[in-house]
């Protein structure tokens, strides 16, 4: 079934969820990179749940001029009318009042939503009576979908994603330096509002499939996932990207191979599983990674700082320290240095000193910007400067 | 001179009268020391500037010093006990930039915020505590502002509301983070008397500095930080070109250290 | 109206909707102040996966198994959210993101996978509450606030509410100080003895505690109106703390006694015959709110000099 599924052969409906599914996912992973960078993620919040009124409004309004409510197009352009209107209100919250973007995105939200959720209690009792079945855009729902709105998606997904690959090139210089995209002679006002508009068509399009509560996962996890393996912006785009379509497309495959399976959650926690891989084991910012680094870092500091003590002929306080100086058979027991710690000892020491000509020296700035307390002068330094610089201290220094 | 023999041996030994001890502190935010392996000794009744260049750990130094960061090693005494039993001898008064002035609450209510220890979670607030409040503000020329709301207030009247709140604590070690960035003149003077005045009680004080200028003016003794701890000491004996040198590195002219230090 | 349609239909509803406004309000006014509204927004979202799992485990719809699984659960987001912000370095909206729709997402999934038909717990009721179910059939009139046997018959959402808002409160009021110096100033709270970091905790357990108590009236997604609207319109009223919170106090009991009138009652104004959604019109009358004081709030800007000033 998942193997049918995935390869496209469910009948007409499934694949065409399935492919309009897969598009949108690389287009949501795409734009949300942009947001993300922008540190907007949770903007999409605030523009999915301002849908609800628009969807409303839209089959109210389509019923009244004697048409069929549930007309996939007309709720989508509800929706999108509705969802702009959300972010118009959030920057007005912003801009005119106190209220930092939190308690404006907050308050949005959840205010057009309740308006919403009257308007979907308005249509439970218009007296069209007809189930407008609009409680599939909360959760997403793709049963009993007709072909229309499957050829639909699919084409929405393609368009969005075509979208995406237009802007895409001054959408990353104005995420990355928005200074020195102005610089370059971008608009980077009217880049900000053309990121909006794409989250906003991901967010329709995504409307059916996904529903408006977890639409916004597939704009926050890949990004947030794809950060993790790498440093630079467009490369971010594009894992994110990946793990988008891989999202959608695995999420409606598995999705359609059983009965039960909704389609918008099994995609975010498709999604979602991604992340905490990439999480725990990239080799960069993973988890694991990070620890390992950080365990090797702790016991350099501790270290180093016990040499320092011991050439001083200073007592050591921790016994984090001890340990580790006895661990590396600098230290006996009893905390008396062996010949092996006295000469690392005198060497730390010696480099301090070395340290220090450097830090006096115009001609060595660079260098002594370098110094953290670890970093070992062979490093930054050639061999020649080192000679030089020990001609300058003089004879070697002994712990006393 | 290597930078360790700069440190005024006689009070490492005298670790009950010092102020402030610290042994061995080092704190990373990430995998790179900002402050690596500092030790300091305040005495009681000093005036002490902590200078350095920007991104040198001062402002790291004096949070971890205060419990406010955890240190990734070293230990902290305050008048001879460990830190978790001194606290309320230290008075602490934060960076400006470091809080939301648009915080709903009045200037009154900021300087009683110093008497939370006293009153504890449900002590009432009694009279003479808001006058002691007010006696708080007008040390620092602040009287007339009881009942503004702090966000009205420009950065040197900010300042000195935090140095009120200070005072109100009553305590023995005051740790200011930059007291004078981007102060007006007025305010700079008001709050150098003040502590001088609280110096004068006999009463120790620890200022992170950025202005090397005014360092001999202001303070006897210098404690001066890159990474290391570079030198410490009386201001006469630890702020010398060579110190300097090895502390801004060649960022600062020789010519400008010059005229900075005081001749031996 | 008279009495004898008003108490025992209207009545448990109403004040039910108040105090869980105001139990949701209080707490928020403090998220509001540390920059934190949209922690509310992951509890409010989380609680339906916190309520599914504990029905799950306990297989009964009660209320305390019901309350610990959504403080679970929201306490589980809180530590979720602050291991994605420090572990992977990713700014804090994200982080937030990230975990409350994959939380989100699994509680839909448990709850369709699971055979919850049986028992009242379904997704629409998660979402937008159920407040006018909560009527008080053993009333007969304003006599019955007098009469035990009818008092015993009140709604228990009644009861849990009221508690929740008395907790609450007592939290408010216990650590009033505590909360107004670390949230203004949390290096310098730290230094003076407070623990913020388990401060911070307690409050967002608070507003767990809160977000389950309004959830049986409002919805697990519109209590974030709550969360943030009153406390919002509240501040652009008024430059101190206390007469925020008590401006936010009314505020919530204002939307809440607006909101249901409205949808009772509105809809009869226009010549419809039924009601609409009660929830949702409180959420609406509350943004509208916050629209006017956004408007015509005497304290609606930013005052003074700017920071670096």
């Amino acid at each position: 079934m998942l193997f049918e599924a995935l390869t496209f052969q469910l009948g007409y409906n499934a694949t065409l969820v399935t492919i309009g599914a897969t598009l949108l996912g690389v287009a949501a992973g795409i734009t949300g990179t942009f947001l993300f960078l922008r540190k907007r993620a949770l903007v999409s919040d605030a523009i999915s749940h301002a849908t609800l009124p628009g969807v409303g409004l839209a089959f109210i309004l389509m019923v009244l001029l004697g048409g069929d409510g549930r007309n996939l197009a007309g709720l989508l352009l509800g929706s999108a009318v509705s969802a702009g209107l959300g972010l118009l209100c959030v920057s007005w919250l912003t801009r005119a009042t106190r209220l930092g973007e939190d308690a404006a995105i907050g308050a949005v939200l959840s205010v057009f939503f309740g308006i919403g959720i009257v308007l979907l209690t308005v249509i439970q009792t218009m007296s069209s009576g007809r189930q407008a079945g609009l409680e599939g855009f909360l959760l997403g729902s793709t049963a009993g979908m007709l072909f229309s709105d499957a050829v639909l998606i699919a084409c929405g997904g393609a368009v969005v994603l075509a979208l995406v690959a237009w802007l895409q090139r001054p959408m990353i210089l104005v995420a990355f330096d928005p200074e020195y995209a102005a610089s370059a002679g971008v608009n980077t006002a009217r880049i900000d509002l053309a990121m909006m508009g794409l989250v906003l068509a991901v967010t329709v399009v995504g409307l059916k499939i996904v529903g408006l509560i977890l639409i916004i996962a597939l704009l926050i996890i890949p990004p947030v996932a794809a950060r993790f393996w790498t440093e630079r912006a467009g490369l971010v785009a594009l894992i994110a990207g990946g793990i988008g379509g891989v999202s959608g497309w695995l999420g409606a495959g598995i999705s359609a191979s059983a009965p039960d399976l909704p389609t918008g959650p099994i995609i975010v926690l498709v999604a979602f599983a991604v992340f905490a891989i990439s999480l725990l084991v990239s080799p960069g910012r993973g988890v694991l990674a990070a620890v390992l680094r950080y365990l090797a870092f702790q016991r350099r500091v501790h270290l180093r700082q016990g040499l320092l003590a011991l050439a001083q002929g200073q007592p050591i306080y921790e016994k984090m320290t001890l340990r580790l100086l006895q661990r590396a058979g600098l230290v006996r027991p009893d905390g008396v240095p062996t010949e092996a710690g006295r000469a690392r000892a005198s060497k730390a020491m010696r480099d301090e000193a070395r340290w220090d000509v450097v830090r006096r020296a115009e001609e060595w700035t660079g260098a002594a910007a370098l110094y953290d307390g670890l970093r070992e002068i062979e490093s930054v330094l050639t061999p020649d400067q080192i000679t030089e610089i020990d001609r300058m201290i003089g004879g070697p220094k002994v712990a006393t | 001179m290597s930078p360790l023999e700069l440190v005024d041996e006689k009070w490492n030994e005298q670790g009950a009268e010092s102020a402030l001890s610290v042994r061995g502190m080092t704190v990373s935010y990430g995998e790179s020391p900002a402050v690596f392996s500092v030790d300091a000794t305040v005495p009681a009744g000093s005036m002490t500037a902590i200078v350095g260049p920007n991104g040198a750990g001062k402002s790291t130094f004096l949070k971890a010093v205060l419990g406010i960061v955890t240190p990734l090693s070293g230990t902290v005494t305050v008048f001879g006990r460990p830190l978790a039993e001194a606290r309320e001898n230290i008075a602490y008064v934060p960076q400006r930039a470091s809080v939301d002035w648009d915080f709903p609450v009045r200037v009154i209510d900021v300087v009683l915020m110093g008497l939370y220890r006293e009153l504890g979670l449900l002590g009432r607030l009694r009279k003479a505590d808001r006058a002691r409040a007010i006696d708080c503000l007008s040390r620092v020329g602040m009287d007339g502002f009881a009942e503004r709301q702090i966000g009205q207030l420009s950065g040197g009247q900010q300042q000195r509301v935090f140095l009120a709140r200070a005072l109100a604590q009553d305590a023995d070690l005051y740790v200011l983070d930059e007291p004078f960035a981007g102060v007006d003149a007025a305010t700079e003077r008001a709050i150098i008397s003040v502590l001088k005045e609280l110096r004068a009680e006999g009463r120790t004080v620890v200022a992170v500095h950025h202005d090397l200028s005014t360092v001999a003016e202001y303070f006897d003794r210098v404690m001066m930080i890159n990474v290391r701890k570079i030198a410490e000491g009386d201001v006469g004996e630890a702020f010398t070109p060579e110190t300097l040198q090895a502390t801004y590195g060649g960022r600062l002219a020789t010519t400008q250290i010059d005229q900075l230090t005081v001749p031996a | 109206m008279s009495g004898t349609e008003f108490v025992p239909l209207s009545l448990t509803p109403l004040l039910i909707g108040v105090l869980s406004a105001m139990t949701c309000a209080l707490p928020g006014n403090f998220l509001l102040l540390r920059r934190q509204a949209l922690i509310g927004d992951a509890i409010s979202h989380v609680v339906l996966p916190g309520i599914v799992a504990a029905f799950l485990v306990t297989g009964v719809v009660t209320a305390l198994p019901m309350m610990f699984g959504a403080a679970g659960a929201a306490v589980v987001a809180v530590v979720l959210i602050e291991a994605v912000r420090r572990l992977g370095r990713i700014e804090p909206g994200a982080a937030m993101g990230v975990v409350f729709t994959a939380m989100f997402a699994a509680g839909v999934l448990l709850l369709e996978q699971s055979d919850t038909s049986a028992v009242h717990l379904d997704v629409d009721h998660a979402l937008y509450g159920n407040l006018e179910s909560l009527i008080w059939l053993d009333a007969t009139g304003w006599g019955s606030l007098l009469d035990l046997e009818a008092l015993a018959g009140l709604p228990p959402e009644l009861g849990r509410v009221a508690v929740a808002l008395v907790a609450v409160a007592l939290f408010v009021w216990v650590f009033w100080r505590a909360l107004k110096i670390s949230t203004f100033d949390e290096a310098f709270a730290a230094t003076m003895g407070v623990r913020v970091n388990l401060l911070g905790v307690a409050l967002v357990i608070v507003a767990a505690v809160a977000a389950v108590a309004a959830f049986d009236a409002v919805g697990s997604i519109l209590v974030i109106a709550m969360f943030i609207c009153p406390p919002a319109a509240a501040r652009l009223m008024t430059n101190r703390l206390e007469h925020q919170v008590a401006w936010s106090m009314v505020f919530a009991a204002l939307s809440a006694t607006l909101g249901y009138v409205f949808a009772g009652y509105g809809p009869l104004w226009f010549g419809a015959q039924d009601a609409v959604s009660a929830a949702g019109m409180i959420a609406a009358v509350s943004g509208a709110i916050l629209g006017l004081a956004a408007l015509f709030g005497p304290h609606r800007k930013r005052s003074g000099a700017p920071v670096d000033a």
